[in-house]
């Protein structure tokens, strides 16, 4: 076990070192004089010269790479131009917001993915089967911000039962905040419901087709009790560790969908800082987004390990 | 050899003979057949000028004159919908041919040469898919500057990792066969195992993926349109149709209805389309 975890731990560093070269090298894509770029509208020499020190933009690349990296691992993420705050202060502002709103659209593709893959692998070839994977195409096909933009039209221009926009705190006014959060978690976990409805409907098929599953029917066991004990339990296995993998695609689903309902959270501040050219904090936030999304898997392998005791070695 | 290749189906026509018998693929294919049609017929077939505006006719609702309504400037939105078809279908097959042509050689090469190539290639794709799809192309596509043409590149270049892991993979599968042994016997140059007995090989996993990948890359085109960082106006397309229609949902909804819609059966097509083509190519299902 210590030697797999000291191997996986050092496989990442490769990675990150990697994905921080990536993300700084997207500076080198921006035509033109990058100082004039950061300063957006600023034309003042004086500013722009202090750009070109700040980020050493007159040194040779590898040579700015390296103070920008030394800022990151001291915990510097740089600066944003617009909102004169530094980068770990706003991701940090950002973060729970996203975190809340991918935590109950998990819930929501929890409650709706597996049962729905449970059911079509246990009535597998049957009009339930069917449904359930027509559910899933559907899921995988519609883009999340047309279905947020019907949601909206439905749920608030139509009947008035939920704001459009908006977002209250938890800690604020629960209820406000479960009404301004209810539509873009359901519009984000419904693609993640289809992506777990099919993991968990092969794992279930995997597993109904096992020896312990003969044997447990063999007992004399109820069907109902050999698939929900036996069955699901070494079913979840895989599906738990691929919901780590998932994470991205809420990730990047909360991008548009804080788009739609002006959430302001992690997406919302990548868009934004798009927008206003403020690329060092889109440089950081990506940095951040990667290093959870790296860390997440990691643990995630580590989970499946310690789950299947074959693995352990 | 050649008498048994004689009596055996080749696996091309058997390939399709069994997605011919999938009804959803069948449909997905057909769909996939009119929307190409519709693209590259739509000169002649939408009912007005894509960009004409009409200051009499904003926001009309579907009639017999504009089957699918008016947008906010007047223009028709059938039109819209059908030109639109064209930026959405060329940034799937564009953006995916650069993933193609980039992620493929890189990855035979990888799977082929293997040692500090491939260790190198696989950090590397490792590195690129540990950033979210979306959250990569939406930076590149802002570093490259808005157009939709930055948008394919950006997309591209955002499914490549995807190719090269997955021909990566099947080259070492493909590396160890008795036909590559028995080419490699025979003194055959690398270059020629990787082009001539290993690729041909792995074309089917690749063709999967491919129309998979299509499906998400027009997605992905429509979200960056939708962000305006695609197709620039007054130019239309389904994601910057479907940015303005939100404005106006309370007064036209049908600004929001149709182009989303187009979207999304584009993308179910070519998903059903993997899903058969997946079905029909792989040599295990029977």
């Amino acid at each position: 076990m210590l030697v797999f975890l000291t191997r996986r731990l050092l496989q990442i560093i490769p990675t990150l070192i990697l994905v921080s070269m990536l993300i700084f090298g997207l500076q080198q894509l921006l035509p033109g004089d990058p100082a004039l770029i950061m300063a957006g509208e600023e034309r003042d020499p004086q500013v722009l010269q202090q750009i070109r020190e700040q980020y050493r933009l007159n040194e040779p690349i590898p040579v700015q790479y390296f103070y920008w990296m030394k800022g990151v691992l001291a915990g510097n993420l740089g600066e944003s131009m617009r909102l004169k705050a530094s980068v770990a202060s706003l991701v940090a502002e950002k973060l729970p917001v996203t975190l809340q709103l991918a935590g109950m659209a998990l819930l929501i593709a929890i409650c709706i993915g597996i049962p729905a893959g449970i059911i079509s692998a246990v009535k597998k070839e049957t009009w339930w089967d069917y449904a359930a994977n027509l559910f899933a195409l559907w899921g995988l096909s519609t883009p999340n911000f047309w279905l947020g933009i019907l949601m909206i039209f439905l749920f608030s221009v139509t009947l008035g039962w939920l704001p459009a926009s908006g977002y209250v705190r938890l800690s604020e006014d629960w209820k406000m905040s479960l009404a301004t959060t209810i539509m873009p978690a359901f519009v984000l976990g419904n693609a993640l419901a289809a992506v777990l409805m099919r993991h968990t409907r092969s794992a279930m098929l995997q597993a109904m087709g096992a020896d312990y599953v003969r044997t447990a029917r063999a007992k004399g066991l109820a069907e109902g009790r050999v698939v929900l004990k036996h069955a699901l339990r070494n079913a979840m296995t895989p599906v738990i560790t691929l919901l780590a993998l998932d994470f991205g695609t809420l990730l990047s689903g909360a991008v548009l969908t804080e788009q739609i309902f002006t959430i302001p959270g992690f997406g919302k501040l990548i868009v934004d800082s798009v927008f206003n050219r403020d690329y060092a904090v889109v440089q950081g936030v990506v940095l951040v987004t990667a290093t959870v999304y790296i860390t997440l898997n990691l643990l995630a392998d580590i989970a499946y390990v310690l789950v299947n005791p074959r693995l352990r070695g | 050899m050649s008498m048994t290749l004689a009596t055996e189906e080749n696996p091309w026509a058997r390939g399709w003979r069994r997605l011919r018998r999938r009804k959803g693929a069948m449909a997905a294919l057909f769909v996939v057949v009119f929307l190409i049609a519709a693209a590259l017929l739509a000169p002649w077939i939408a009912p007005y000028d894509p960009t004409q505006t009409s200051f009499t006719q904003v926001r009309k609702a579907p009639s017999w004159l504009h089957w699918f309504g008016t947008d906010e400037v007047g223009r028709d939105v059938l039109s819209r919908v059908l030109f639109g078809a064209r930026a959405s279908l060329s940034a799937g097959l564009v953006s995916v041919g650069i993933a193609v042509g980039a992620g493929v050689p890189l990855g035979l090469l990888a799977g082929y040469a293997g040692g500090w190539v491939d260790t190198v290639l696989s950090r590397v794709v490792d590195a690129m898919l540990a950033i979210p799809f979306l959250i990569l192309a939406i930076t590149l596509a802002a570093f490259l500057g808005p157009s939709l043409g930055n948008a394919m590149i950006a997309i591209g270049v955002t499914s490549t990792p995807v190719f090269i892991r997955l021909t990566r993979g099947q080259t070492l599968g493909a590396k160890v066969e008795d036909y590559v042994e028995a080419a490699r016997a025979v003194g055959n140059p690398h270059w020629r195992i990787a082009l001539r007995h290993v690729l041909p090989n792995i074309v089917p996993p690749l063709l999967v993926q491919a129309s998979l990948a299509i499906a998400g890359a027009i997605i992905a085109e429509a979200a960056l349109s939708f962000l305006g960082l695609g197709q620039q106006p007054p130019a239309p397309s389904w994601g910057s149709m479907l940015n303005s229609a939100q404005r106006f949902l309370a007064q036209a909804p049908w600004m929001a209805f149709w182009p989303g819609f187009a979207i999304f059966f584009a993308v179910l097509s070519f998903n059903l389309l993997g899903d058969g083509l997946r079905d029909a190519l792989d040599p295990r299902h029977k």
